[in-house]
């Protein structure tokens, strides 16, 4: 039964776990849709995961992040749709039979299992022989940087030692795919930084395709390679980290990810004027019934002199500098009422020497940060 | 701030000095003291009506029939073949309730843990239904429909599944069917509440690591759950020890349980003394099961941790 869920499991004793897994398998979900009464929690969601990627749900709380991976895990049961692991159609197989590995936003570690108990109860079940297990388990726990913890209760460990059992015991058996739900989003930010370092080399590591479930958009730049953007059970937007924050496809994935300025611009003719003003962009706006300039704040400049050929420059009156340690942000009250941010790193007398209040400015902004994009919010 | 800044502040200083310190010792003594004062009524009535009568039970069960200190009492519980078969038949009835009550018990409290909680509240209600009816009504409820010419005699024999009349009352079978029963929600409340405690997330991470529904079951539920079968268990094992009124109406004195023993030695005999030496053992016995349960029970929260 094991063998037909896949070949990676005790039957091959020589394979070692820190070996590149070779053979991680693409996901393909195709209309896949879940409704819990009237709420539609996974709405028409199709999606193609590349083998030994590392692919990042990010969206809003109630989004549908979690649907999705419970639909990928197989304990929800979508109304229709299909999943495919490689070839082989799952949307019908039970749990037990997917051979995926997860953790767990509770983590779901056996209170009444030690360390170890819990790593090798994957492999206790596929009757992988008691020495072999012994040894996984020390490798596996070795992996997450947890050797010599093996005999230490559950309630003994921290939550970021609970973390790192959750996903020792996710990767002992070898699975080709890995589902992790909001796995940091219980630490503190020093260690969920660190982990997320340590997540993604051990991708790199073991090579499985990876789905990994945020709210948070710093940890879904940070690690993935694709980012899925989710909201109200819809993909909005799935691209790497670097084109989500630099083109992102409407107004819901521009303000989600990052901070940003928008300002209501229209289309005449060939030109994209804002307040009678054409505006230089690289990119090409897109065909949509309204438009809006997303302007991100570190890409703003506070002009003093002649700014640069094409640059959009900006009447301003300046607001008040909120001083945020390793940089400033800048209100400035543009001539219609539209505030618009300014972000700047702070070096030895740069916040001294700002603009105070009700002073008179010119903000300015490159064309290729002059990001025209389709003002609906989906 | 400040008294960090005071070289003598030390956690071992007993009397810590500084800043308002007089006054803020007062204050935690006078909490105290109001803790106490609310809780003075409650010592009383303990005191009143547990401690003052389990005295005087103690004190009883030392008199002898001259109404001098006497250990006859104990003494005619060791030699008495008939007591002996008492306890015997106590701990008996005690055990097979217990038991038959964790078989009845454990499936229904799994099915209720499962339901939606709307549902599952409804169905609640249901088993806990027979604790608004009086004890003795449902006692003899259990004696009409089982005697020789009751409901279910007569519905067994006219659907021709059995001949003639069984007897299902007044023996051993009528007391445990009316003591399962009765014990049942005991069961069951415990056991339900810690069911509902376990998280889904545990046998969703049980059947994603491979495990078989059977086995994410056997491996990670049952154990879980164990906490509150031990604590049900152990209610209805200790309320079983003590009862009287459904075995000494369903026995029809062929089943007699230490409880009755109490009875007759006061309404036949009028001999206190013995009923109390009796009420002694039994409390002595309860006390003792509760503490080596209650070692257990503290043991299985270290191994299990965190819950
Ligand atoms: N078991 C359920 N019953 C009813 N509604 C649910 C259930 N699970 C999820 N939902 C609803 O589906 C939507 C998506 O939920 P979820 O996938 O948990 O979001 P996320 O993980 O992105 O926060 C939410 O509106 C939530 O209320
Ligand atoms: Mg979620």
């Amino acid at each position: 039964m094991w063998q037909a869920a896949g070949p990676a499991t005790g039957k091959e004793k020589d394979r070692v776990l820190s070996t590149a897994n070779t053979q991680a398998l693409p996901i393909s979900v195709s209309h896949v849709t879940k409704t819990y009464g009237a709420v539609h929690a996974l709405d028409d969601v199709s999606l193609e995961i590349e083998s030994g990627e590392f692919l990042t749900l990010l969206g809003p709380s109630g989004s549908g992040k979690t649907t999705l991976l419970m639909v990928l895990a197989g304990f929800t049961r979508p109304d229709h749709g299909s999943l495919k692991f490689g070839d082989r159609e799952v949307i019908r197989t039970p749990p037990h039979l997917r051979d995926v590995g997860m953790t767990f936003q509770s983590y779901a570690l056996f209170p009444h299992m030690s360390v170890a108990g819990n790593v090798g109860y994957p492999l206790r079940l596929r009757n992988v022989p008691k020495a072999e297990i012994a040894e996984r388990v020390a490798g596996a726990l070795e992996t997450v940087q947890l050797g010599g913890f093996g005999e230490r209760r559950i309630d003994q460990l921290s939550g970021g030692q609970r973390q790192r059992v959750a996903v020792a015991r996710a990767i002992v058996f070898e699975p080709r795919i890995l589902l992790m739900d909001e796995p940091l989003s219980a630490l503190d930010k020093k260690l969920r930084d660190q982990m997320q370092i340590e997540l993604r080399s051990l991708h790199e590591k073991l090579g499985m395709t990876t789905v990994y479930v945020t709210h948070d958009q710093r940890e879904a730049l940070t690690m993935s390679d694709r980012i899925a953007v989710v909201n109200h059970g819809r993909i909005m937007q799935l691209a790497t980290p670097r084109d989500l924050y630099e083109k992102p496809a409407n107004r819901f994935v521009a303000d989600f990810i990052g901070d940003s300025t928008f300002l209501p611009v229209t289309r005449r003719g060939q030109q994209i004027v804002f307040e009678d003003q054409p505006l230089n962009h690289a990119a090409p706006a897109p065909e949509a019934p309204s438009l809006l300039l997303m302007a991100r704040p570190e890409r703003i400049h506070l002009l003093t002199g002649t700014p640069q050929e094409r640059m959009n420059t900006f009447e301003a009156v300046a607001q008040q500098v909120i001083y945020q340690g390793d940089s400033y942000l800048l209100n400035a009250q543009l001539h219609n009422g539209e505030i618009m941010s300014l972000r700047g790193a702070v070096r030895q007398g740069t916040v001294d020497g700002l603009p105070s209040e009700g002073d008179r400015i010119r903000l300015g902004l490159a064309p290729e940060d002059t990001v025209i994009i389709d003002g609906r919010e989906s | 701030m400040q008294a960090a800044d005071t070289p003598q502040r030390s956690y071992e200083t007993p009397v810590p000095s500084g800043m308002n310190a007089a006054g803020l010792r007062r204050d935690a003594r006078l909490e105290r003291l109001k803790l106490f004062g609310l809780s003075s009524p409650a010592l009383l009535l303990v005191l009143v009506i547990l401690v003052i009568p389990v005295g005087w039970l103690f004190y009883v069960s030392f008199i002898g029939a001259n109404g001098q200190f006497s250990l006859e009492n104990y003494e005619r519980m060791i030699t008495r073949k008939s007591y002996a078969r008492i306890f015997v038949t106590t701990f008996q009835v005690s055990l097979l309730t217990t038991g038959l009550c964790i078989l009845i018990g454990y499936p229904l409290a799994y099915f209720l843990s499962q339901l939606p909680s709307r549902l599952a509240s409804l169905c609640l209600i249901t088993v806990l239904l027979p604790f608004w009816t009086s004890l003795l009504v449902r006692t003899y409820a259990w004696l009409v429909l089982l005697q020789k010419r009751g409901l279910v005699n007569d519905w067994g024999i006219s659907l021709g599944l059995w001949e003639e009349p069984i007897k299902m009352v007044h023996n051993m079978t009528g007391t445990l069917i009316g003591m399962v029963h009765i014990m049942l929600p005991f069961l069951i409340l415990p056991l339900y509440s810690t069911m509902k405690s376990i998280n889904r997330d545990y046998m969703n991470a049980a059947a994603n690591l491979g495990a078989s529904p059977r086995r994410a079951f056997w491996n990670v539920f049952f154990p879980l759950s164990t906490p509150g079968l031990f604590a049900g268990s152990l209610m209805v094992f200790i309320l079983c020890l003590g009862f009287f009124v459904t075995p000494a109406v369903l026995g029809g004195g062929r089943v007699i349980m230490v409880s009755m023993q109490i009875v007759s030695n006061i309404e036949l005999f009028v001999n206190w003394g013995a009923a109390s030496a009796l009420g002694v053992v039994l409390l002595v016995l309860t006390m003792a099961i509760l503490w080596i349960a209650s070692r257990f029970l503290r043991l299985d929260q270290i191994a299990g941790g965190g819950h």
